[in-house]
């Protein structure tokens, strides 16, 4: 066919007989690609500079036509390395760098971190205190749950939800205002305890959003759940079996969205997710719109945890009394000499834990986020693992895009959420 | 894990010669490197045990004359809602261990940041490449001789 086309070509007048268009088509290379267009498969770079791609991930992909044959992830384009960072860091010097990890949720990694130092340490917090955590925990969950919802609609074409999710968003970072006096990097959690008392002021407010809530996210329910363009777009996209989830390691909505009910909120529990009635949600479908579901009705389950814990939320100290390890707070540095002490020492040369290695992994909202620590004895940590749940997610793109769309990718993408400052430390 | 499940672990792994440690709480295998594949093998497969997600792998630099590199494996039993961890014990002049793809797929990324951030290599992993520096790049971040700072010049500026 091809052919032809030279043969025709080369009868015509000089002038296109030297045109550069027609030597280039000459020269061999060119003449296989023209064989058969559609025979040849294309590699195609998506990233890291894609709006859909949630952050700076890159894919490439090996396209038959519109179909993705083999995909490949690289990362690394947001690495700060943290854990290095960590090694010339004292504890608490580290609790501002776990707010950039997953910054859609930094008060979750505040509270993950500091649970493993003081799982090393040995220190109990107080009551008053795990209940402050949880409700933290929780919040920073809807926080990211609704970005998660409303980024992955937006990328299919749905403005509208995108909105109402960050208007519930901006909530919950005033709320965030008012509990930890930072809209969005927190920096909230202490060793020991928390940086300040949570007030009767922001329990009023959480309280309002609370009950305010459900009703905000029917609205956008009523615009998804029963819409054929976003069920179509999401229903069996994206799918992928419940062993491969375990084999490659998935967590979070995305496995539970597989048919695994693994929450360490009730597999492991901290905090006093013991003590508080919750509901794990698990889905079979394994696809896109199964972890939609998942993540919304998550949501519903934080707004209990939320109500429950403001209901049953204990009088008391929210910092364990241990001198030697736990900052004793403003009022008590300017008044009393001892403290004063305490505070030069452990501002100076840092939290000493014993010789040791603790490991604690928390339920945030995209996974398992754990903190490996080993210390050495002396005021840093000696190596710092994040075990970040996005990390481990993004493994997965390769194998729930085999076989797809162009166009269902960033659907995919969407659900799996994933947040490049944490997979990338 | 309680006591009698540790027994029981120890019975079943009794020919791997395996030292048993303990992480805050959870129990830690030190196992040699000969051995790891078929004790994953084991963990993963018994019904006792069910080991079947890798959790985490990453290295750690010991930085001390006789001992320095060590790899820390976590692992999840689904079934039986179970952690451990299993620390495998490397040369310091060559560091080299098998690598666990064979058995948990998900050790791919996490051996190829070990590889990046360590230097140990895992023979047989599938796609041993640097996953968070560029491939030219001659350094391992997180070995304990590298300074903080960075070494100056040992990345390439963008070209014009």
């Amino acid at each position: 066919m091809s052919q032809q086309i030279f043969d025709k070509l080369k009868s015509n007048d000089p002038e296109i007989k030297q045109s550069k268009l027609l030597k280039s088509l000459e020269s061999d290379d060119m003449a296989k690609h023209f064989d058969d267009p559609l025979d040849n498969e294309m590699v195609m770079n998506m990233g890291p500079q894609h709006p859909a791609t949630h952050g700076v991930l890159r894919l490439l992909l090996r396209l038959d036509g519109e179909t993705v044959v083999k995909a490949l992830t690289e990362i690394g384009y947001l690495h700060r390395g943290y854990e290095k960072i960590a090694e010339s860091c004292n504890y608490h010097e580290f609790i501002p760098h776990t707010d950039r990890l997953d910054y859609l949720q930094p008060v979750a990694n505040n509270v993950g971190y500091t649970l493993a130092v003081e799982k090393l340490l040995g220190i109990e917090i107080t009551e008053r205190c795990k209940y402050i955590r949880t409700i933290c925990c929780e919040l920073g969950r809807l926080e990211s749950h609704l970005v998660a919802v409303g980024s992955m609609v937006m990328d299919l074409g749905a403005i509208t939800p995108f909105i109402w999710t960050f208007r519930e968003r901006e909530k919950i970072q005033d709320i965030l205002d008012i509990v930890t006096g930072v809209r969005f990097t927190t920096s909230y959690t202490r060793i020991g305890g928390v940086a300040q008392d949570i007030t009767p002021e922001a329990i009023a407010a959480i309280k309002k959003f609370i009950d305010e809530f459900p009703g905000n996210l029917k609205d956008t329910r009523a615009i998804l759940d029963r819409n054929r363009i976003f069920i179509e777009r999401t229903q069996g996209i994206g799918y992928m079996s419940k062993e491969d989830l375990l084999q490659w390691g998935a967590s979070g909505p995305v496995l539970r969205a597989g048919g695994v009910e693994r929450d360490l909120r009730k597999d492991d529990p901290y905090l006093i997710y013991d003590k508080v009635d919750f509901r794990v949600p698990v889905y079979t479908d394994s696809d896109v719109l199964a972890r939609y579901y998942v993540r919304i009705e998550e949501m519903l389950e934080s707004v209990k945890i939320l109500r429950q814990c403001i209901e049953k939320i204990p009088e008391g100290p929210v910092r364990t009394i241990e001198p030697k390890q736990v900052l004793p707070g403003k009022q008590k540095i300017y008044t009393k000499m001892e403290e004063l002490i305490y505070d030069f020492m452990l501002i100076n040369f840092g939290i000493t834990p014993p010789v040791g290695e603790a490991y604690q992994g928390i339920e945030s909202s995209k996974g398992e986020l754990g903190f490996y620590l080993i210390s050495d004895g002396s005021g840093h940590p000696f190596r710092l693992k994040i075990r970040s749940p996005s990390f481990t997610n993004i493994q997965t793109i390769p194998v729930m895009l085999h076989n797809c769309m162009i166009s269902d990718i960033v659907a995919i993408l969407g659900s799996l959420d994933p947040v490049m400052g944490e997979a990338d430390k | 894990m309680n006591e009698e499940k540790i027994n029981l672990l120890k019975d079943k792994l009794k020919s791997f010669e395996i030292e048993y440690a303990d992480a805050t709480g959870t129990p830690q295998l030190v196992v040699k490197k000969e051995n790891v594949v078929s004790v994953g093998e084991i963990l993963k497969s018994d019904e006792d045990f069910k080991f079947d997600m890798l959790i985490d792998e990453f290295g750690v630099d010991k930085f001390t004359k006789n001992e320095r590199f060590e790899v820390i494996v976590s692992l999840w039993s689904e079934k039986h809602k179970d952690r451990i961890f299993l620390k495998i014990k490397l040369d310091t002049k060559n560091p080299v261990m098998p690598t666990l793809t064979g058995v948990w797929k998900s050790a791919n990324f996490n051996e190829r940041e070990t590889y990046d951030m360590f230097g140990i290599i895992f023979e047989g992993h599938p796609d041993m490449r640097r996953i968070y520096m560029p491939e030219n790049f001659e350094y391992h971040p997180l070995r304990k001789d590298f300074p903080l700072m960075g070494i100056p010049s040992s990345l390439d500026l963008p070209k014009k």
